[in-house]
């Protein structure tokens, strides 16, 4: 639009955004192919095949397993009914407040053969009774499973709450029962949320840390770690980091064949809700048992036994230390929420006044980062921010790191890592802003900046509340990219979490993991609220 | 004030939208610009509301210079109100407050007394404090219309602005709306497809196609001595039948030789279609003309009749609807035409 206010500004600021991504991807790319022959020889050798394997047969057994559980639960809450169905359809979102490495290292303290699960049933059946050992690779993939459904099952459900109605009482016009209803009907309209919430599954798989590291199973991303902290090889991580990009390119592409050429099509409330199928007698209780066993293992029985654990520990470790955990924590996760959130913001306003091949593409490299692991990103920073500070050192002299081991390299990495989560909200909130409200507003003499300030600012609120506490929570959570670009001294809750658990230390484990849950569990109310707002509208 | 459009283009990629328009509504007048979608209608709106740019052309309002010559006139500058197709009513603001935002140069209260005022005039005093998802849809438009002319616009546009609302609730709301324009002294400039909506709203209007006025004249002119073929077409319902020019004020037809006022003369010998509206052909049994009735539509008080003639030609009948004449029935008609308009063919 001609009369537009001015789109070069915008667009110069979309651009200025979207650097440090490009900055750091550059670096993970130059320092990789910079490799030389004998380091990239010896990570054939000894890592590799290893790392690819144990890698391959994680994300498969996850994937597999989560998208199971959240598929069929997801039908379960949403077409049927039996005893506990209202409950249990928010309740099973509730294990996304527990971080996979949380939930892995409280089944190794329990599962364990020292653990007390295994040591009650061999007080009761004898000392010959076998238990399955919990640090093994079916141990691995059940814990991150159990951790990531919740993905699977938040897209199944909306996807089955949107046409399962409508689609499924057409299919038995036709003559089609329930369940084959389900199978030839419901499961394939779904198959774009499906694939969608499998990617996301495969993503988070490939991207954990923590959960991995407990169970020493080497992955990538602890490769990645033991390569620079066991190692001192950048490069070795740099090499191992793109990689990993590779894999996270395959899943990318996997999702789009898995999605065919099908679209997402928007939600259209006031559909009414389906005569859900009921369950009767046996069958709805095997149902209850279903959801309440996969409720209590994510979520409840974890919740127990941290509170516990925490209440045991709380007079001795509960001292000065963790009023500074806990500060810097909320600090860092303050000032990334708030970085996010303005360039975020920067991103929606260019989108909205300079939407073109510029902006879009800026866009698109700026939020990057949401499929990108940590460790990557971590290493990426160290990288980029190490070559500006030789730079510096070669203009200014001096020995010292100008930007390496900051707090500006600690935001770099998580704005990298987490602007796309402000970035979906707040493009969302610009796009509910129509055009001609805009119009409107000028027209009653308002001035570019004041529309701004008047319109968009106030009509963009909750999108605005929600982006901040996306962020703010993801950061708390957050492992790799705190561990390994902090500040020397700069311990979070989620480093001591995972220092306590390198170490053994269950229980001392449990304090900070506590209060990582219970922020948690904000995001997720908000999630649930906005599900029952819908579902009452609808 | 005075609204004035001085051949004014505005070509997007592949179509002009607006070609060398020219216009002038006078001060406290409404006006209409009538066409069909995608006339140019809107381009217009949103060219004198200062959204689009025009390539070429000046508008003007009350004499000053908003557009062309070199100077442009942002938006936000012109005093220009707007009421939008949507209403674009402020979601995150209740009736009040929508009112009261464009007169943000105003202090505290004199602010609150203006959007009461004007809330007042378009009925909705009592719903001040509701918010717009809580409005219908013609309270809605009617805040959207307050929130215009709340800080006295030099001119108000509005742009379909019963489109969006219920056919039953669109005539009476044209009327309130034309009041409050009336009541304000506001100079308005409307737009629609709808020519019920445009007579019952605007004291003159214009026909556009594709991007050129075809006239602009009063409503009772437009129906009854359109410049054009295609305003003739537009306006109203009408066939034309074929004919010949004997002399001044006598046409010679298939249906014989009629007599009125041509309103552009033509030369004797011209062969001329013949504009015939529905009311013009009136339903007589006695009558020696008779043509053959091919569709039928009730419409209440009346019977709309489609007829055809001799030659195969079809006109358009409406009779009292206790004639009441089958399909294939032939039927008694004569012609009852107080002014003649003719279009020379060609």
């Amino acid at each position: 639009m001609a009369a537009a206010p001015s789109r070069l500004g915008p667009a110069v600021a979309a651009i200025a955004v979207a650097l440090p991504m490009l900055a750091v991807l550059v670096a993970v790319v130059q320092g990789a192919t910079g490799a030389d022959a004998e380091l990239w020889a010896h990570l054939r050798e000894h890592v590799l095949s290893r790392v690819v394997a144990n890698t391959l047969i994680l994300v498969l057994g996850v994937v597999a397993i989560a998208a199971t559980l959240g598929t069929s639960l997801a039908w379960l809450t949403a077409a049927c009914e039996f005893p506990g169905r209202a409950f249990f359809s928010w309740a099973l979102l509730l294990p996304m407040a527990v971080p996979a490495y949380v939930l892995a290292f409280v089944a190794v303290a329990t599962l364990d053969y020292a653990g007390a699960v295994p040591t009650t049933l061999r007080s009761w059946f004898g000392d010959g009774f076998p238990v399955p050992p919990i640090r093994s690779t079916g141990g691995t993939i059940a814990v991150l499973a159990l951790a990531s459904y919740p993905y699977v099952y938040l897209m199944a459900r909306g996807a089955f709450l949107t046409h399962g109605a409508r689609v499924l009482e057409a299919a038995q016009s036709l003559g089609l029962g329930p369940w084959a209803g389900l199978f030839r009907v419901a499961v394939p309209l779904a198959r774009p949320w499906l694939a969608g919430g499998a990617a996301l599954v495969a993503m988070e798989t490939l991207a954990d840390f923590g959960a991995v590291s407990v169970f020493n199973y080497d992955t990538f991303t602890t490769a990645i770690y033991k390569a620079w902290f066991g190692l001192f090889s950048i490069e070795t991580a740099l090499l191992l980091a793109l990689l990993l990009l590779v894999f996270v390119a395959l899943a990318l592409v996997a999702e789009r064949i898995a999605r065919g050429r099908a679209r997402f099509s928007a939600a259209d409330s006031g559909v009414r809700a389906a005569e859900r199928l009921a369950l009767p007698g046996a069958r709805g209780w095997a149902a209850f048992g279903y959801a309440a066993t996969v409720f209590a293992l994510g979520f409840v029985l974890p919740a127990i036994a941290l509170a516990r654990w925490a209440w045991d520990v709380a007079a001795i470790d509960l001292d000065s230390h963790y009023v500074g955990y806990i500060l810097r924590t909320l600090g860092l996760a303050g000032m990334a929420a708030l970085a996010c959130l303005g360039l975020a913001l920067v991103l929606g306003y260019a989108s909205r006044v300079a939407d073109g091949v510029v902006t879009r593409t800026a866009s698109r490299i700026a939020t990057l980062g949401y499929a990108i692991p940590g460790a990557v990103l971590a290493v990426g920073v160290v990288s980029a921010l190490g070559a500006i500070d030789l730079r510096f050192r070669t203009i200014a002299g001096g020995e010292g790191l100008w930007l390496q081991g900051t707090v500006f390299a600690l935001l770099l990495g998580y704005v990298a890592r987490f602007l796309a989560v402000a970035h979906g909200p707040v493009l969302g909130g610009f796009a509910r802003i129509r055009p001609s409200l805009e119009e409107a507003a000028r027209s009653l003499g308002l001035s570019t900046r004041e529309v701004v300030s008047r319109l968009h600012l106030p009509l963009l609120g909750a999108g605005i509340g929600t982006a901040a506490l996306l962020v703010f929570v993801d950061v708390m959570k957050e492992m790799p990219i705190t561990l390994m670009t902090r500040p020397f001294g700069w311990d979070t809750l989620a480093v001591r979490v995972f220092e306590m658990t390198a170490e053994g230390e269950w229980e001392r484990a449990a304090l900070p993991s506590l209060a990582i849950v219970v922020a948690g569990l904000l995001p997720v109310a908000l999630l649930t609220w906005r599900m029952e707002r819908a579902a009452r509208a609808a | 004030m005075r609204l004035e459009l001085r051949e004014v283009s505005k070509a997007f990629p592949g179509v002009a939208a607006i070609d060398r328009l020219s216009l002038v509504v006078g001060a406290g007048r409404i006006g209409c610009l009538l066409g069909p979608s995608g006339s140019g209608k809107s381009t217009v709106l949103r060219t004198i509301a200062g959204f689009e740019r025009p390539d070429a052309g000046e508008v003007l309002a009350g004499g000053e210079l908003l557009s062309g010559r070199g100077t442009w006139v942002p938006p936000e500058r012109r005093r220009i109100g707007m009421v939008f197709q949507d209403f674009a009513l402020f979601p995150h603001l209740d009736a009040l407050s929508n009112v009261a935002f464009g007169l943000h140069a105003m202090e505290r209260d004199g602010r609150r007394q203006r959007a009461l005022e004007m809330l007042g005039l378009v009925g909705l005093a009592a719903e001040a404090g509701r918010f717009p998802h809580e409005l219908s849809g013609g309270q809605q438009q009617r805040v959207a219309l307050a929130r215009a002319l709340a800080p006295r616009p030099r001119i108000v546009l509005l742009d379909e602005p019963f489109s969006n609302l219920d056919a039953d609730v669109r005539t009476e709301l044209a009327q309130q709306v034309r009041a409050a324009l009336i009541a304000e002294r506001a100079t308005a400039l409307l737009v629609t497809h709808d020519q019920r909506e445009a007579f019952a709203i605007a004291d003159e209007i214009g026909v556009l196609r594709s991007g050129r006025l075809e006239q602009w004249d009063v409503p009772w002119q437009l129906y009854h001595s359109p410049a054009t073929r295609f305003v003739a077409d537009f306006i109203g319902e009408g066939t034309f039948i074929e004919g010949t020019v004997l002399g001044p004020g006598r046409v010679s037809t298939e249906l014989g030789v009629i007599e009125g006022q041509l309103t552009t003369e033509q030369p004797p010998g011209t062969h001329v279609d013949l504009l015939l509206r529905p009311d013009d052909v009136i339903h007589d049994d006695a009558s020696e003309l008779r043509a053959e009735v091919v569709e039928r539509a009730f419409r209440g008080a009346q019977f709309r009749y489609k007829l055809r003639l001799p030659s195969g030609t079809t006109a358009l009948s409406f009779a009292p609807s206790h004639h009441d004449h089958a399909i294939g029935e032939r039927i008694g008609i004569r012609l009852d035409a107080q002014h003649l308009v003719g279009f020379p063919r060609g």
